[in-house]
């Protein structure tokens, strides 16, 4: 039985590359498009609040997987042609930077308004207010739920099998089509990898927090 | 590129689906629900065995993907026991498990914020374990957290399209079949998009009057 799963192992380390290299291209869109409407909705600017909420309830309306679909099927029709590898980024980092944004727009306005008032009361610019005082504070709230975020984008990616991406379930699949029997330990081996995976992102994320929250 | 009459013949089919996609949804709810409050009082158990176990099991299911949590009951199950389900209900109990695990962190939110009183007002009343949960935890705890657990049936909602992987037929997989046919997948997955953000909309606004009247909503 060892010997096997020592067979399978490069084809499920090669998928599982292909899943950590998604989970952080489409960590990048997320994380900016999370800043960037989070942000904006709270702006003082009215079309760029609009602009900000549009996205965000559009795209937590949408279906992830339909999404995906969309991007990757519809799209090369009106004239957008784009690979698997960046269909898949934008339409996971799109979706999940939506619900990042509401994380970014209540860890802002989380922040207690004497700290608005001292930055004003020292004549910061409301540039240097964001960068130096609010944004730092807030990072520090933001950070378990992007902690869950990360987690569910990790699980969004197992999505790419259907637009036939060779990632870590798309590879469990083709081995199981190889090793039929063997079925319930490929799929159980499968979620073992995951949870590895999600237990990759949650280290790190509570080693941070613990190390920013150091000075309470 | 877009053909209104096409897009009209296809909207009428896939709305016919609908209904299938709103049932898995509503099952996998239930479920989710029933399973997610056994989880939340299993974790606050007495045994610390019966809490250890409980929240492992719960952490491992909401850190793998439902696809994966799906092949799994789907194909593997039944070669390790006798029992073989259809692909409706192993999406719903596929689904239903998944989100169960959400659904008790919601129930831990609203049972956390009942005041201690009340559970010692229960000792000091003699009244059992059972008619402490369902005579005064859980009639106080839920109304709060009934709008986010609304938010959860819209999130099974929009998953619903996971179950075409297990050959379910709901919206996506009904869109996929009718382009397989016409060979024209703009006008099919356009529509089956903005049938799930119309749907997922309309019903995120029935929640948001749930919230108003249930008032106070305890942080998640």
């Amino acid at each position: 039985m060892i010997q096997v799963i020592g067979q399978w192992l490069p084809y499920l380390m090669q998928g599982a590359w292909v899943t950590v290299k998604i989970t952080l291209l489409s960590g990048v869109v997320a994380m900016l498009f999370a800043m960037l409407s989070g942000l904006g909705k709270l702006s003082s600017l009215t079309p760029v609040r609009w602009l900000a909420s549009g996205y965000i309830e559009l795209f937590r309306a949408a279906s992830l997987l339909v999404l995906l679909f969309w991007v990757y099927f519809a799209l090369p029709i009106a004239g957008l042609e784009l690979s698997k590898t960046w269909s898949a980024v934008l339409a996971i980092g799109l979706n999940i930077g939506a619900y990042g944004g509401e994380i970014v727009r209540s860890a802002i306005q989380a922040i207690p308004k004497g700290q608005y008032e001292a930055s004003i009361a020292l004549n910061l610019s409301p540039l240097t207010r964001m960068r130096s005082v609010i944004l730092p504070q807030a990072i520090v709230r933001m950070l378990p739920p992007m902690g869950n975020l990360w987690i569910e984008m990790l699980k969004a990616t197992s999505l790419v099998y259907f637009i036939t991406m060779a990632d870590l379930t798309y590879e469990a699949m083709i081995l199981r089509n190889n090793y039929y029997t063997d079925t319930p330990i490929i799929f159980g081996l499968l979620l073992l990898i995951y949870y590895v995976l999600a237990s990759c992102i949650a280290a790190p994320v509570k080693w941070l927090e613990r190390k920013l929250t150091a000075w309470r | 590129m877009w053909s209104w009459d096409y897009a009209m013949d296809v909207s009428v089919i896939l709305l016919r689906a609908l209904p299938a996609a709103l049932l898995a949804a509503a099952c996998g709810f239930v479920i989710a629900s029933t399973v997610g409050l056994l989880i939340a009082a299993l974790i606050r158990s007495r045994f610390a065995s019966v809490r250890r176990v409980a929240s492992s099991v719960a952490h491992f299911i909401r850190s793998t993907p439902l696809l994966v949590q799906l092949f799994f009951l789907y194909y593997s199950l039944p070669m390790l026991v006798p029992v073989s389900m259809t692909a409706f209900w192993t999406g719903a109990i596929g689904l239903g498990l998944h989100y169960s695990t959400y659904m008790s962190e919601v129930y831990r939110s609203g049972i956390d914020a009942l005041p201690k009183g009340q559970w010692e007002a229960a000792t000091a009343l003699n009244l059992s374990k059972r008619r402490t949960w369902f005579s005064i935890v859980l009639p106080q705890a839920i109304p709060p957290v009934l709008p986010i657990m609304g938010n959860y049936l819209i999130v099974i909602f929009k998953e619903t399209p996971t179950l075409s992987a297990i050959t379910y037929v709901e919206l996506l997989l009904r869109a996929k079949n009718e382009a397989s046919v016409t060979y024209r997948v703009f006008e099919p997955f356009t529509i089956v998009g903005i049938i799930f953000i119309v749907c997922s909309l309309m019903m995120s606004l029935l929640v948001a009057r749930l919230e108003k009247r249930w008032g106070r909503r305890p942080s998640a």
